[in-house]
């Protein structure tokens, strides 16, 4: 019991001092993505709001969803709550087909029959862009040759340590980020504003991806560093219980052997 | 003291470089640009190449697989595609992600898979219930 508890321990710090890791990551990415965020914010108030598909609404007859697990379990209820959320999505609405990155996402929904039409995994604990690049990718793909007509993301969003929150997100057609008050700049394009558009887009859907898989990423060393310090706990408690009962027992026992030894004296004495 | 360029080239991974140039040489999608502090605002896609910072007669290089330069007159932002991106590449690893869930699929799954699958979940379900109930009865 001690062992598991010496285990559970080394894996609760581990655990946290990968999270913090993550976070640094996650926390790298961001100058790019807000630069980008702005940069498209201008472009697109440029150009006409159907200047390119990914941009325009069009009826919907199909789903993708791009469902961001872990590889991993021993990480409380972070999977299972976000293949919840899942299956809410894919009830509520029209057919869906999945694009899976992370395992335990894809294992449950191949079992029980959703169709997936790529996945990525096994991405470890530094994902690069271009890891689950292949995933982005099939699915714009999808969505350009009209097979589907939403790509939506669901991933599970450090909010804190004790806050991981399921998160659904449209992520095709783009929503525009709205414009901060006084960063209104007209740029000289070059080429034309529609092509640089053009070229923004599938950019900007590929950092949001890798920010939300850098993000769930955070969510399960959080989740698996709250499952292993309740099981470093529950250890605790186990090995207080047990302490106590082999204490109780050896009591037990020496109790019997005295009244036997006293018993037996008294025995001699009276014979 | 002259006017500088504020310079920062970003990739989705990290910042690369951040500092001041008094000039910068890009690849831009449509032929080399250099850019001078107080340049007009410009928003232009870059080409495979190397980005040159300027600064007090020393010259950076980057090199780029692509991206976006974005010029204000005091600024300089370059956001780049990491380096190892290939669009050809891309498509192929698209391509093999979906091969293998094809073969995923094709692997025909047994009743008895499928009641693993279920237990599996409610297995993980009913331990959630308990540490939840588990937490209440500590507070």
């Amino acid at each position: 019991m001690k062992n598991t508890q010496q285990i559970t321990r080394a894996m609760q710090a581990v655990a946290a001092s990968k999270l913090r890791r993550v976070q640094t990551r996650a926390e790298a990415s961001r100058p790019y993505a807000d630069r980008m965020a702005e940069v498209l914010t201008e472009v697109a108030s440029r150009t006409s709001g159907s200047a390119h598909p990914f941009l325009t609404e069009r009826p919907i007859k199909k789903r993708l969803l791009i469902l961001v697990t872990s590889d991993r379990g021993l990480a409380g209820g972070l999977n299972v709550n976000a293949i919840r959320a899942g299956l809410t999505y894919i009830r509520q609405g029209e057919d869906t087909v999945l694009d899976t990155i992370g395992r335990k996402g894809r294992d449950y929904f191949r079992r029980i029959g959703v169709p997936i039409i790529a996945e990525v995994s096994q991405t470890g604990d530094r994902p690069e862009l271009k890891d689950i690049l292949p995933a982005v990718t099939v699915a714009r793909d999808e969505y350009l040759k009209g097979n589907v007509d939403q790509v939506a993301l669901l991933y599970t969003h450090f909010a804190s340590i004790s806050k991981l929150e399921p998160t659904v997100r449209v992520l095709i057609p783009v929503q525009v980020p709205e414009r901060k008050e006084g960063l209104r700049v007209d740029y000289l394009y070059e080429p034309e504003p529609e092509e640089v558009l053009a070229r923004l887009l599938p950019r900007y859907v590929e950092a949001q991806v890798y920010a939300a898989v850098l993000d769930n990423l955070a969510s399960f060393y959080a989740a698996q560093t709250v499952a292993m310090r309740n099981a470093t706990d529950n250890a605790g408690e186990l090995i207080d219980d047990l302490t106590m009962l082999r204490n109780k027992v050896r009591q037990a026992t020496i109790t019997k052997e005295l009244s036997e030894i006293v018993g037996g004296a008294e025995a001699l004495a009276a014979g | 003291m002259a006017d500088k360029l504020h310079v920062d080239i970003v990739t989705v991974e990290g910042r690369r470089f951040r500092g001041d140039a008094d000039f910068v040489v890009a690849p831009g999608s449509e032929g080399e640009l250099g850019v001078l502090p107080r340049h007009i605002p410009l928003l232009t896609p870059l080409a495979p190449g190397s980005v040159r910072v300027r600064n007090d007669g020393e010259e950076q290089l980057f090199f780029v697989s692509g991206g976006f330069l974005e010029v204000r007159p005091d600024q300089v932002t370059v956001l780049a595609d990491s380096a190892e991106r290939a669009d050809d590449i891309d498509e192929a690893r698209a391509e093999e992600a979906r091969h293998r869930a094809e073969s995923l699929l094709q692997q025909k799954l047994s009743d008895a898979d499928q009641a693993a699958a279920s237990a599996a979940l409610a297995r993980a379900e009913a331990r959630l219930r308990l540490a939840e109930l588990r937490r209440r009865r500590r507070v």
